[in-house]
């Protein structure tokens, strides 16, 4: 292939893009260390809505709320995305396999509306308590169709000698997954676990429609407070969000390069 | 032997049947249950209906169905406009979203080899940080007296403030800021597959530049293009949040229509008439969207 060139074109779409994406991001991180209590005014350099934010005693509890689904919905939902990526990739045609098929895609491109209403008029319907656990079945539904095309991507591109060979070697099919197949897919189960994580964390409309008393997460609570008007603690909050995400990204990235550079060192 | 190779198949077994399982419960059956309800909505009151909501807290709920019914009846117009609105916001917006990434797409896919990864990471980030937050990112830019008048008002663009927020111009502008990642990665994935010497080739033999674009880049995208339209698409014509912080009340969207319904109205069935509705909507997208992916991955394999 012939050597690309960047003309100045492509370099002013990149650079335009990139700012569009970024400049309103920065500016809510900028603004959250505003002194002044209107959003919009500079009024000079000052934490105190991070210490207004941690003194806020129902947006900690409602943080943690979001934190605990988040772990426990991400848990489940990698498990069981897992377990629908095997099933479509290693056990070919098995009965109902296109419905199957249908209802891991569907819920990813369903308007969030539907999901969160039919899921909350299940649990009405079988008299299932609205709350923490309402919320954790939701989202668990919701995210392990993104880990399912996460790790069967991998396991469709992957070797399938290496599981031969064990069992050709007598590994029973159990054995030939943890000690062959797992550690293979295991950088796509974790990215699948961040990614039904970061949906969970992130969730407004599902967990609006399945939350119940006490179960009030972040989403929620930062949705009501924003309806209001804007609030310099709000913008704390999200901008102590995107620095935690910001970190965890690109320690993921790191980890992933040096776990690649060390499988690429051993295969020479 | 025999019992080990029964025991094996049934845990052989469990693989797809535990996710297929979840599934059927937890998105098939609350799926049907709203097609029932919405289906049924003249008959609730009738027995067949009765016993999955008998232990419901909101049976009282339900005895002024008729009375909602009739106002759907009535109100028809509005879900007519809400739907139709959806659709042309949603249209325009993935108009709007094509003419703004397909640049950056191009242009990441022209970048030096060595900077893509860095690249796709830079348009995947801002993604993982809440969808949430970065639409309420744009209501302090926004609003009037906010910072883009005070931007443009700096550098004497301006000299009136200018309100954006509230308006559907502002659900135009979130709705592509926040599905941008959506529309850029397809593209980008079809665009750095693309061999450069057709496009040299063409020049070569005297066409323009324009016009190679149009013969070359873009049948070749296509898939790019399709995929990406409709991934952001589908999406937007149920969105919520975006509608319902950045447009104004004049600003219909039919998600937004069934929130109200739900959480305003309280008025579930007719909830679930409009999700359906949405549904139907939604229909044709998501199967030609289905079989786009399912083709993408069969070509992967």
């Amino acid at each position: 292939m012939t050597m690309r060139r960047l003309s100045v074109f492509n370099v002013t779409s990149l650079v335009i893009g990139f700012a569009f994406l970024y400049l309103p991001i920065l500016l809510l991180v900028i603004y959250s260390f505003n002194a002044s209590r209107l959003v919009t005014v500079w009024g000079g350099f000052s934490t105190q809505w991070y210490g207004a934010l941690f003194r806020n005693e129902a947006l900690m509890e409602a943080a943690w709320v979001t934190l605990r689904v988040a772990l426990l919905s991400a848990t489940l939902a990698t498990v069981l995305g897992t377990l629908a990526a095997l099933a479509l990739t290693r056990y070919g045609r098995f009965p109902g396999r296109t419905l199957f098929t249908g209802m891991v895609y569907a819920p990813m491109v369903m308007p969030e509306v539907i999901t969160g209403l039919s899921l909350l008029l299940f649990f009405v319907a079988v008299d299932f308590d609205r709350g923490f656990w309402t919320i954790t079945l939701a989202h668990t539904t919701l995210t392990m169709c993104f880990v399912t095309v996460v790790v069967q991507s991998r396991l469709m591109t992957f070797d399938r000698s290496l599981e031969e060979a064990a069992m050709d070697l007598g590994a029973p099919p159990l054995r030939t997954f943890f000690s062959v197949t797992l550690p293979l897919i295991a950088p796509s189960i974790v990215a699948g676990f961040l990614l039904a994580f970061t949906l969970s964390m992130d969730d407004l409309v599902i967990a609006s429609f399945n939350t119940g008393p006490g179960a009030t997460t972040l989403p929620i609570k930062i949705y009501s407070a924003v309806r209001l008007g804007l609030s310099p603690e709000v913008n704390a909050a999200s901008a102590l969000l995107i620095g935690i995400v910001t970190l965890g990204v690109i320690s993921a990235t790191l980890i992933s390069k040096r776990s690649v550079m060390r499988s690429r060192r051993n295969a020479h | 032997m025999m019992e080990r190779t029964l025991t094996r198949r049934l845990s052989a077994g469990l693989v797809p049947a535990v996710p297929y399982l979840w599934l059927g419960v937890l998105f098939l059956v609350p799926f049907l249950i709203v097609l029932k309800i919405s289906l049924s909505d003249p008959a609730v009151a009738q027995p067949p209906y009765r016993p999955v909501f008998e232990w419901s807290d909101i049976a009282g709920f339900f005895s002024g169905l008729d009375f909602e019914n009739f106002t759907l009846l009535v109100e028809d117009d509005l879900y007519f406009r809400a739907t139709l609105s959806s659709v042309r916001i949603a249209a325009v917006s993935t108009l709007l979203l094509l003419l703004v990434g397909f640049p950056i797409a191009y242009g990441m896919a022209r970048a030096p080899e060595r900077y893509r990864t860095l690249l796709v990471a830079a348009i995947i980030l801002p993604f993982w940080t809440s969808f949430l937050i970065r639409i309420y990112a744009w209501v302090a830019i926004l609003k009037p007296e906010g910072l883009l008048t005070q931007a443009l008002m700096a550098i004497g663009l301006i000299s009136e403030p200018v309100d954006i927020l509230n308006t559907e111009t502002a659900v135009y502008i979130g709705i592509v800021y926040a599905y941008l990642p959506f529309m850029v990665l397809p593209l980008y994935a079809t665009l750095e597959k693309m061999d450069d010497t057709l496009l040299e080739a063409a020049l070569d033999l005297g066409s323009t530049p324009w016009r190679s674009f149009w013969t070359i880049t873009v049948p070749l995208a296509m898939p790019g293009i399709i995929a990406g339209s409709l991934l952001c698409f589908i999406p937007a014509v149920g969105e919520f949040v975006i509608p319902d912080l950045l447009g104004g009340s004049e600003t219909l969207m039919i998600g937004r229509q069934l929130w109200s319904e739900f959480f305003s109205n309280r008025d579930w069935p007719l909830a679930s008439a409009v999700a359906i509705l949405l549904l139907i909507v939604l229909v044709v997208p998501i199967v030609i969207y289905r079989d786009v992916e399912a083709r993408r991955v069969e070509t992967q394999r």
